[in-house]
């Protein structure tokens, strides 16, 4: 350590006390590449400062040079467990700009994929959550059920992850003739293994220990932050895009949003449980009722969006995602901003690990369910 | 039936026949030496893949497969590797302190296996004080970790290391105190004693409720002792990447991984030889049959049968439960476990004074 | 409150302000000077509670920069997005809203490195994503990098 106890990176000077720690680029519970640099008392945390940008790949600089069927494209690699919700939200944005109206096969599809897509986010989260916890294996009984999600992504479009399913004007490919049926047998399964999740973590004393009370966030402090999606409405934050300006085919089915009102990790903990139950319900509501119909709007072979400003959202896995379309006319954006919602979760992590100890930051850490080529885009 | 003495006693006039004294103490205490290695190292290779295919089984998996019929020789194969792995120090680490730090952990194992009674006759050092013996040296562990995340020069392990500090310090109170219940029920802190006392039956049938309390309380402590999950604060991976033996690799790092499944052994035997009754075979009160056919079974299978048994719990609680964080782990010895167990003595004693113990 | 209120609500702060709707959101373009007072003024009036800042960036014309803010209310639920135009394009700078949403503290550190836009009286105005040494501001549209830009 410096002998002038003085922090090099904000030039402030530290307490007597006070001593310094990296916690990443590398590090077990980071899930990435975030590095912390934490401020700290013996295990006592005075503060948390993030320092982003070991995967900055400048996609909004990219975006200015592709054209927006390109654009889908990049959006996998940022929140990429949540890809097939970033895809939509560009889709649904060019559309806007085109004014083209979806057919409702193509809406009923976006909605269910979307859907699945936050239940296999969900169980990641779950799983990495008990081991950070110490629990590891909670790990393999979130994979066991989203490995069932993924060979259905695989069936449908090829991809596990990255999947571009979306394209501005419709989907990629019709579905799978299979489709319904497998997405009904893992309907069926995961109504089974849900409760195991509960079995496994949520009553356990140790569990309630270290959840309850731990990282409490304020409504008003989540509002101010702008925490969003689960974590955000662990704090009593109403802010489901899905129900406040619905998408899709959201408007057409019925389902709760998750809302707690003490905004510790527990809090935030169950929310993404309840969640897990309400995309359950919205895939079942709409499983049977795929429209016939085409899977793809006419749209020109080079899109150009007609001059104008087009801001759309989506609700992905970790809350509100923003595509901010600047066109001046052109086959390219003159500017693209993605709001991702990690970022704005990240800003709040110093405010909420204040005096905390050093496992706890973890467990904030996991409750905020932080994605870093998301955040760091 | 099954008597040990016998057969260290022959090897004992054997030797005697032709050599001096001092050669005869020196060449027993070779063989020794040499049984424990061997009996470590075993210990070892076994419990690191007990320790997998458990896990496996508890997280939906099959564990190590492929070397092998299923997967056996995986732990050996693992352990040539550690042995052939380049051991890194980092550069302003104490460099003997450092090199010392496991070597003191590995002692005080062997310590402590030492005292472990396997069978009748099969008990290297007996000593009459065998419980506080064994208290004592298996506290010296903790210094070896406080050294090695003293000398590593790294934040993480130190941190991991004032943990395991804090944590094995706190615990050692439990583990003697419930220990010590047992005591007052045996009357005697030799270990071969101990288990003569019970072949009448095992102490936690005999003991009451009190004997019962012990036992769970010695559990919870024992497992904090080898600061094994729930309580593998001073590692949390999560947390300290691997808190005390971060900077570690290789053979050094081995000699940590051996010594807390050795511990985790010794923990379960000490359990077995207090309160189950060590060797001593399983006995119903007057069925004459049924004891008999008990007696029959050999006393180490009876001792290591117990002991995979308490094990099996303590890689069940590793593998369910989440960790503790530091305060709470320290709230739950010093709140929770020590005003019970005292009172828990007095309890036990006050029937042992009534002889109200079956 | 519906879009012309809001109108008059901003108009009553800042006169100069220019109205345009795209996008589904009220636009309203101000000069960076005003940018405070009326954030200020949106957030505390109890008929405009725009407590909820959802996206701030940033944006290069060829002549001025401006700064952009997607607000909503999340008690009244209507939206509005504030254009702070900045006629400096060599040294733009503008007040920091930080002090009024907490998220703005990150988000104006993303702009101050991606476009060099100074906010005055940022707590802690560092770049967020690039090395401290980087040369320019990547997301304008002068910057050139001929060693990581590739042109088609």
């Amino acid at each position: 350590m410096a002998e002038t106890h003085i922090n090099t990176i904000s030039g402030k000077p530290l307490e007597s006390q006070e001593y310094l720690i990296n916690m990443g680029p590398q590090h077990p519970s980071t899930h990435g590449v975030l590095r912390l640099l934490l401020t700290l008392d013996g295990e006592i945390i005075h503060k948390v400062e993030p320092h982003l940008g070991y995967i900055h790949r400048s996609i909004e600089k990219m975006c200015e040079k592709d054209s927006y069927t390109q654009i889908v494209h990049l959006t996998d690699r940022m929140d990429y467990l949540s890809s097939h919700m970033n895809n939509e939200a560009v889709s649904l944005a060019v559309e806007q700009g085109l004014e083209l109206e979806m057919p409702e096969r193509v809406k009923v599809i976006r909605t269910i994929i979307s859907e699945l897509t936050r239940l296999s986010s969900h169980q990641l989260w779950w799983g990495v959550f008990g081991m950070d916890l110490g629990a590891i294996t909670t790990f393999l009984y979130g994979f066991r059920d989203r490995e069932m999600i993924i060979d259905i992504f695989e069936e449908t479009c090829g991809a596990r992850l990255t999947m571009n399913y979306n394209v501005p004007g419709g989907l990629m490919f019709d579905i799978h003739p299979n489709f319904q049926k497998r997405t009904k047998a893992f309907v069926a399964h995961f109504k089974q293994k849900l409760p195991e999740y509960d079995q496994l973590l949520t009553g356990n004393v140790i569990f309630e220990l270290r959840t309850k009370g731990v990282g409490i966030l304020s409504k008003e402090d989540a509002i101010s932050y702008g925490v969003t999606g689960p974590s955000g409405r662990a704090s009593g934050f109403s802010n489901d895009v899905r129900k406040h300006n619905p998408y899709s085919a959201y408007s057409q089915v019925e389902f709760k949003e998750a809302l707690s009102e003490e905004g510790d990790s527990y809090a935030r903990y169950k929310v993404r449980i309840q969640e897990m139950w309400e995309s359950l319900s919205i895939i079942e509501q709409l499983i049977d009722n795929i429209p016939e119909g085409d899977y793809k709007a006419k749209t020109k072979a080079v899109i150009k969006l007609p001059k104008g400003e087009y801001y759309q959202k989506v609700e992905t896995a970790r809350g509100e995602f923003g595509v901010y379309i600047i066109s001046e006319g052109g086959k390219s954006p003159y500017r693209l901003k993605f709001r991702s919602p990690g970022f704005s979760n990240l800003s709040a992590l110093d405010h909420m690990a204040k005096g905390a100890k050093i496992g706890d930051l973890v467990v904030i850490m996991s409750t905020l369910d932080l994605v870093i080529p998301d955040i760091d885009r | 039936m099954y008597d040990f003495k016998s057969l260290t006693d022959s090897i004992h006039t054997s030797l005697s026949a032709g050599l001096s004294p001092i050669m005869v103490t020196i060449i027993e205490f070779v063989i020794i030496a040499f049984a424990f290695m061997i009996l470590f190292t075993l210990l070892g290779l076994i419990l690191v893949y007990a320790e997998r295919k458990i896990c496996a089984f508890f997280q939906l998996r099959l564990g190590p497969m492929r070397v092998g019929k299923w997967g056996m020789a995986q732990t050996a194969a693992d352990a040539v590797k550690l042995i052939f792995k380049e051991p890194l120090v980092t550069k302003n680490a104490d460099k003997f302190l450092f090199n010392l730090a496991p070597f003191i952990i590995i002692l005080s194992t062997f310590l402590a296996l030492g005292a472990m009674p396997f069978a009748k006759g099969l008990h290297a050092l007996d000593f009459d004080i065998g419980v506080l013996y064994l208290t004592a040296v298996s506290s010296i562990g903790v210094i070896g970790i406080l050294i090695a995340g003293w000398s590593s020069d790294n934040k993480y392990s130190l941190i991991g290391a004032m943990r395991s500090g804090a944590q094995v310090v706190s615990y050692e109170l439990s583990v003697g105190l419930s220990l010590l219940t047992v005591v007052v029920l045996a009357g005697s802190l030799q270990f071969s004693e101990i288990i003569a006392s019970q072949e009448a039956g095992w102490w936690i049938f005999r003991g009451h409720i009190p004997a019962l309390i012990a036992f769970v309380i010695f559990m919870i402590a024992g497992t904090a002792e080898t600061t094994r999950g729930p309580f593998d604060l001073p590692e949390a991976e999560s947390e300290l990447t691997a808190g005390f033996h971060t900077e570690y690799s290789g053979l050094k790092f081995a000699f940590f991984f051996l010594a807390e499944f050795v511990n985790m052994f010794i923990i379960a035997g000490i359990g077995a030889t207090v309160f189950l009754g060590g060797w001593m075979p399983f006995h119903i009160g007057n069925w004459e049959g049924f004891n008999r056919v008990m007696d029959f079974i050999p006393p180490l299978f009876w001792f290591f049968g117990k002991v995979t048994f308490l094990i099996f719990l303590m890689m069940w609680f590793k593998w369910t439960f989440p960790r503790l964080r530091i305060d709470q782990l320290l709230r739950l010895e010093w709140k929770y476990l020590l005003p019970i167990n005292l009172v828990n003595i007095l309890v036990m004693a006050f029937i042992v004074l009534k002889g109200w113990q079956f | 409150m519906d879009q012309e209120q809001l109108k008059e609500t901003v108009l009553s702060v800042a006169p100069e302000t220019e109205f345009e709707e795209t996008g589904g959101f009220l636009n309203v373009t101000i000069p960076s000077a005003r940018l405070h007072d009326l954030a200020l003024h949106l957030r505390e009036s109890e008929d405009t509670l725009f407590d909820y800042l959802f996206c701030l960036t940033g944006m290069d014309w060829p002549e001025y920069m401006i700064v952009v803010y997607h607000l909503k209310s999340t008690t009244h639920g209507h939206s509005i997005v504030i254009k702070a135009k900045i006629e400096n394009r060599e040294k733009p700078e503008i007040d920091t809203v930080s002090d009024i949403w907490r998220t703005a503290e990150f988000h104006e550190r993303e702009v101050f490195d991606l476009f060099g836009i100074v906010f005055r009286n940022h707590p802690d105005l560092r770049r967020i994503f690039l090395e401290d040494d980087w040369m320019g501001y990547p997301l304008r549209k002068d910057y050139v990098d001929e060693v990581n830009i590739i042109e088609l």
